[in-house]
């Protein structure tokens, strides 16, 4: 082989096709795992994230459900109870509110409520985000609703990488795991290794280390995030941005760590500002030993209180932006907060 | 050749089912009767807390409904589940440790009444949400088909639940997908207090089949063998890979919808009918004039049925308390 050539190890694939591929392998590794939801198959998803899958796996495997999102969720958690793996895609994540009751009365509470007898191995994905212009029912980020509950795991992954990686670590996972993709993100390309690996659920990523001020996000939050980060690198403000990846659980340590280096806290989140992951992040920050580190105020930036707006500029105002974080960086390294 | 051709007319469960089966269907029946009395018992003694639902009145709905599962076979249940957990073949000293909240209990003391499953004899569970059983028993039927078993699901659930949109949902994809599963109402003619004349469109719940395009019908819930032929034949028709039925069992609760029912919605002569129609001493007779068992024979059946119960307190109160340092336990899968 020519030195040259790059190995597989380098070929980059999209976001949406990294999570095909965790699909594709995994449904060929385990004839257990199924995938469910609204037209997933002949379609291949609102976001064609299925797509062509209903050829290779056949429609006994890529299941297309009528729209009963409640329905269709329940009948994935009882299948997982019993035998079967089922990723279950609702179209839009703000389609699972149809489904909180087999979400999280049912499917995160079964194995407690059995006292460990019992475990419900399902996966749901969940297109997620603003940015479309599809207006308030179909742009939400609900993912810090979930992270209130006891029993699920909730991952966001920002990169090709992490989505493939996250899939296949939720299929091995015993536990019901959520997965919120961001529809920015599917058409996204980046360096996906080939083959089966796992990313670590639970465990953020320090995606650009720095000295001056920490920066918490999640999703498309940690591009915007590291775009700022080289913005004022420029002018020696040396930005460490923290790919949170994993809302429940929630990676302390890597958190506390880079406060206690940095003294400067900013979570970037598109949930609602209010009562979402910032709230969560500083009060963990306040309720430890980083607190006496701090030298500034913490900072959440989130999304507006308001549906998500239809009018694009409207829409784009209503969550954090390169332009917003920018200015909201700065302030907090002039400690003008 | 004529004698070959009188017909069988004993009860579809006298014909059926050989006589150590009716011995063991009549034995639970008390079990759960006399469970549900010791149980209720515990609650006022102080040694068991919380609410429960009971079941008593309804005990052949529970057992005719089970007669012919196996363990592989799996059931949902309800808040009202006492019945179809002994039904299903649960041991009632686990079942007692759990409502006094022990370690030694089906669900380690975390579920109680309400939640109380077990695994092993294919109940996945009670369900605090009226319809939560529901999608799951579907999605348990999918398994069976997608692994190629011919396992059945039954999925129990209540008049009330026929009016959740979860009840819609899940008999229509059971039915587009020709799923192995039974969908049993248990109708005792009230949602805690709402009677169904005041709650359901139509008069019996097993007209809705007809909109899931699946056999429904209604029968005799206090009628052991007229649920077990209902069963017989929706159970067959699941195994065949025929797809889905429902079945209705008509019958009541003689206690009140939980513990905290001042009964004003029903009146004593009500009540009063209903328990003239005791399932238990009904299929008792039953086996009795059909030389099954004779009076000394169900006499000690009923006796075993108390001393089972006896030994399962005694059981649970000697369990341990979970630690409350593991109050987190169980919420993840331990590595």
């Amino acid at each position: 082989m020519n030195a040259a050539t790059p190995s597989t190890d380098l070929r980059t694939l999209s976001y949406a096709e990294a999570i095909r591929e965790a699909m594709t392998l995994a449904m060929e590794a385990d004839p257990a795992v199924i995938l469910m939801g609204e037209d997933i198959g002949v379609y291949g998803g609102a976001f064609q994230v299925t797509l062509d899958l209903i050829d290779r796996f056949g429609p006994d495997r890529v299941m297309d459900t009528p729209i009963s999102e409640l329905g269709g969720a329940g009948v994935a958690v009882g299948a997982a109870l019993t035998g079967l793996k089922p990723i279950f895609e609702f179209q839009f994540s703000d389609f699972a509110m149809l489904a909180m009751e087999q979400i999280v009365n049912q499917a995160a509470k079964l194995r407690y409520m059995l006292g460990g007898e019992a475990s419900v191995p399902v996966v749901f994905r969940l297109p997620s985000g603003s940015g479309t212009g599809a207006a308030a029912q179909h742009s939400q980020s609900i993912e810090a609703w979930f992270g209130h509950v006891p029993g699920l795991k909730v991952l966001q992954p920002s990169t090709p990488e992490d989505a493939k990686g996250m899939l296949l670590a939720a299929l091995a996972d015993p536990d019901p795991v959520m997965i919120f993709e961001h529809k920015l993100l599917y058409k996204m390309k980046g360096h996906v290794p080939a083959g089966h690996y796992l990313t670590p659920i639970g465990k953020a990523a320090i995606r650009r280390p720095g000295t001056d001020l920490t920066i918490v996000a999640g999703s498309i939050m940690v591009h915007r995030a590291l775009e700022v980060a080289e913005k004022l690198a420029v002018e020696g403000i040396n930005v460490e941005v923290i790919d949170l990846r994993s809302i429940r659980p929630i990676d302390h340590q890597t958190i506390l760590t880079s406060v206690r280096k940095t003294g400067k806290l900013m979570v970037v989140y598109e949930g609602v500002k209010a009562f979402g992951v910032g709230a969560e992040i500083s009060a963990m920050v306040a309720e430890s030993d980083a607190f006496d580190y701090l030298d500034a105020p913490i900072l959440r930036l989130g999304a507006a209180d308001a549906p998500v707006p239809y009018n694009p500029d409207l829409e784009r105002a209503s969550v954090p932006q390169v332009d917003t974080i920018e200015a909201a960086a700065r302030r907090l390294v002039r400690r003008e907060v | 050749m004529a004698a070959d051709m009188t017909p069988d007319n004993r009860p579809f469960a006298i014909r059926t089912y050989a006589p150590a089966q009716l011995r063991e269907a009549l034995k639970r029946m008390y079990l759960i009767r006399r469970f549900e009395e010791g149980a209720e018992d515990s609650y006022t003694r102080g040694l068991i807390h919380g609410t429960m639902h009971l079941s008593i009145g309804q005990e052949a709905s529970a057992m005719a409904t089970c007669i012919e599962l196996t363990d592989a076979d799996k059931i949902t249940s309800t808040h009202r589940g006492h019945g179809h957990c002994i039904a299903k073949g649960a041991d009632v000293g686990r079942m007692f440790a759990e409502f006094f909240g022990k370690e030694t209990g089906y669900c380690h003391g975390r579920g109680g009444s309400m939640h109380i499953a077990d695994i092993k004899t294919g109940n996945l569970g009670a369900n605090g949400i009226v319809g939560g059983g529901l999608p799951i028993a579907v999605g348990s039927a999918l398994s069976a088909k997608r692994l190629g078993k011919s396992d059945v699901t039954v999925c129990f659930f209540g008049d009330g639940a026929n009016n959740e949109g979860a009840f819609h949902e899940a008999l229509n994809m059971a039915s587009v997908w020709k799923l192995p599963v039974i969908f049993v109402c248990e109708n005792n003619g009230y949602g805690m207090s709402t009677s169904t004349a005041r709650s359901t469109a139509v008069k019996f719940i097993a007209e809705r089949a007809a909109a899931y395009s699946m056999p429904g019908t209604t029968v005799d819930g206090n009628d052991f063998s007229a649920v077990s032929e209902a069963l017989h034949i929706a159970i067959a028709r699941a195994r065949a890979g025929y797809g889905p039925s429902l079945v209705e069992n008509l019958t009541y609760r003689w206690r009140g919808h939980s513990k905290s029912d001042r009964n004003r919605y029903r009146t004593k002569d009500e009540i009063e009918e209903w328990m003239a129609r005791d399932p238990i001493a009904r299929f008792r007779a039953e086996l009795v004039t059909h030389g099954i068992l004779n009076e000394a024979d169900a006499d000690a059946v009923a006796a075993e049925a108390v001393a089972d119960v006896q030994k399962g307190i005694e059981f649970a109160k000697a369990g341990a308390s979970p630690q409350l340092s593991d109050v987190t336990r169980y919420v993840y899968a331990e590595v």
